[in-house]
């Protein structure tokens, strides 16, 4: 168990390899009710939404999400998030666990419009269920079409006979669904879903495996890849930034970011030498040091030593030829193409 | 489970003593708290080991953890299996999996180790904390 954010939780189950690749053949189970969740409601829910974050909200339909930032004007990330549209005037976020609070304090600060902002973590417990069989293991606990609801959606019905937000959405580059209910029934869906995915073999998995499995899926960790120092652009996210929206936090630094191109960049490393980069290991360029791992570990279900890494744009390529140091010692590496996995549709 | 022949160390490695020889390994606590390990980094055979030294890690999918020498020595002797089996560590922590061996340069320094008795008594102290 390790502390995470004030909350106890566990980084491995039965361990983090077998974990992993339940996931990635069958189906696993991950309790994250830590992650935060804010509700925006009121006449002008909508214009406060889509003034604090980069994408466009405005096209999103009720029973749709995407994935989304809370930027600062400097256009660097004050959190990443996704956003959920209840309804014309209820919007549902869900942000990183360590930032709630901070991110509850922002939106607050930017909310000059006509709509009501609440912290509303304690009212949700949230459950992952990710895996090719994830749907089948969760079918059976729902009268919901769980098949009909696209990637991405999300539907309000019923898991067990209680109220439940079902979305296909996850973290670790697998189909399946996040599911939030009110935490007196976190603890019986736990355990039903453990029961209906049995025979499918599934595994309860930790923060460990979620890790591993957003890394080798390439997606951003905040603290990691993403933080108040780097902007979307320049972590490769510039597909959530919509510039012809109209004003948002970030924009005008971000056009200005755009126009003059981004002078570093989010890539994949893959070791090629013996050894594993870690997060923080310097990169170099013969004896110069270029940049940081921002990300790395041992892909379990790829069998590489992976990484994501913050390096200088004419280092950036793929292929080029880098070194990170590990403890004493230079490693060879060589950029890749992300994500270093890919689930075949 | 700890065998009794074995010393032990705060840091979690075991120690058998064979004449003046020493092999030492990470205890099946220590595997079990570092969970699925993939890397193991040895010394090479003729560097000398300085007790409460580091001289190696053993990495697992989450981290890296350094090894400390229990005792001053020469190495010997490196487990070569684990190169390209590192799981072996896993899988048999007090046999197949030892590191090194060292020749010893003073054997009076294995009297500062731990029993199994004591090494059982502190570990569960340790999960009790």
């Amino acid at each position: 168990m390790v502390d995470f954010g004030g909350w106890d939780m566990p980084v491995e189950y039965a361990g983090i390899i077998d974990e992993h690749l339940a996931v990635r053949k069958a189906v696993g189970l991950f309790d994250v009710s830590h992650m935060g969740e804010i509700e925006i409601r009121g006449p002008q829910a909508f214009d406060l939404v889509n003034h604090i974050t980069p994408n466009a909200v405005s096209r999103l339909e009720d029973g749709q999400a995407h994935y989304s930032a809370l930027l600062y004007p400097l256009g660097t990330f004050v959190d990443d998030i996704l956003v959920h549209r209840m309804g014309p005037e209820h919007y549902f976020l869900c942000v990183n666990a360590s930032n709630q609070e901070k991110d509850y304090e922002w939106i607050q600060s930017q909310n000059a419009f006509d709509a009501e902002v609440e912290f509303a973590s304690p009212k949700y417990v949230q459950l992952a269920v990710q895996g090719p069989r994830a749907l089948e293991t969760l079918g059976k606990l729902t009268d919901t079409d769980l098949a009909a609801i696209r990637y991405y959606w999300f539907t309000r019905g019923e898991v067990l006979g209680v109220p439940a937000i079902i979305a296909r959405t996850g973290y670790t580059g697998e189909d399946g669904c996040e599911i939030y209910v009110a935490p007196d029934d976190g603890e019986r869906l736990w355990n039903a879903i453990m029961e209906a995915g049995e025979e499918f073999g599934i595994k309860p998995c930790g923060l460990g495996a979620r890790n591993t499995l957003r890394l080798e899926s390439g997606m951003s960790l905040y603290g990691h890849e993403i933080d108040d120092r780097i902007t979307p652009y320049e972590a490769r996210l510039g597909w959530i930034i919509k510039l012809k929206k109209g004003d948002f936090l970030g924009r005008d630094a971000l056009i200005k970011q755009k126009a003059e191109g981004v002078t570093r960049r989010l890539v994949g490393l893959e070791m090629t030498g013996r050894g594993i980069g870690r997060d923080g290991y310097r990169v170099f360029d013969g004896d110069k040091d270029i940049g940081w791992i921002t990300s790395g570990s041992p892909g379990p279900f790829v069998e590489k030593n992976i990484a994501l890494a913050m390096l200088p744009i004419d280092k950036g390529g793929a292929g080029t030829e880098v070194a990170v140091q590990v403890r004493n010692r230079m490693v060879e590496a060589r950029v890749t193409p992300t994500p270093f996995y890919s689930r075949k549709k | 489970m700890y065998p009794s022949e074995f010393r032990y160390t705060k840091e979690h490695e075991w120690v058998s003593i064979d004449g003046d020889t020493a092999t030492i390994g990470i205890t099946d606590h220590a595997q079990d708290q570092l969970g699925d390990v993939v890397f193991v980094e040895l010394p090479t055979v003729g560097v000398r080991t300085q007790a409460m030294q580091s001289f190696g890690t053993v990495e697992s999918v989450k981290a890296v953890s350094d090894i400390y020498a229990p005792l001053t020595g020469q190495v010997a002797e490196i487990n070569e299996t684990l190169v390209d089996k590192p799981e072996t560590l896993n899988e048999s922590p007090h046999e197949d999996g030892w590191l090194i061996k060292i020749k010893l340069e003073d054997k009076s320094q294995v009297d500062s180790l731990m029993t199994a008795e004591a090494y059982q008594a502190y570990i569960d102290a340790e999960k009790e904390s």
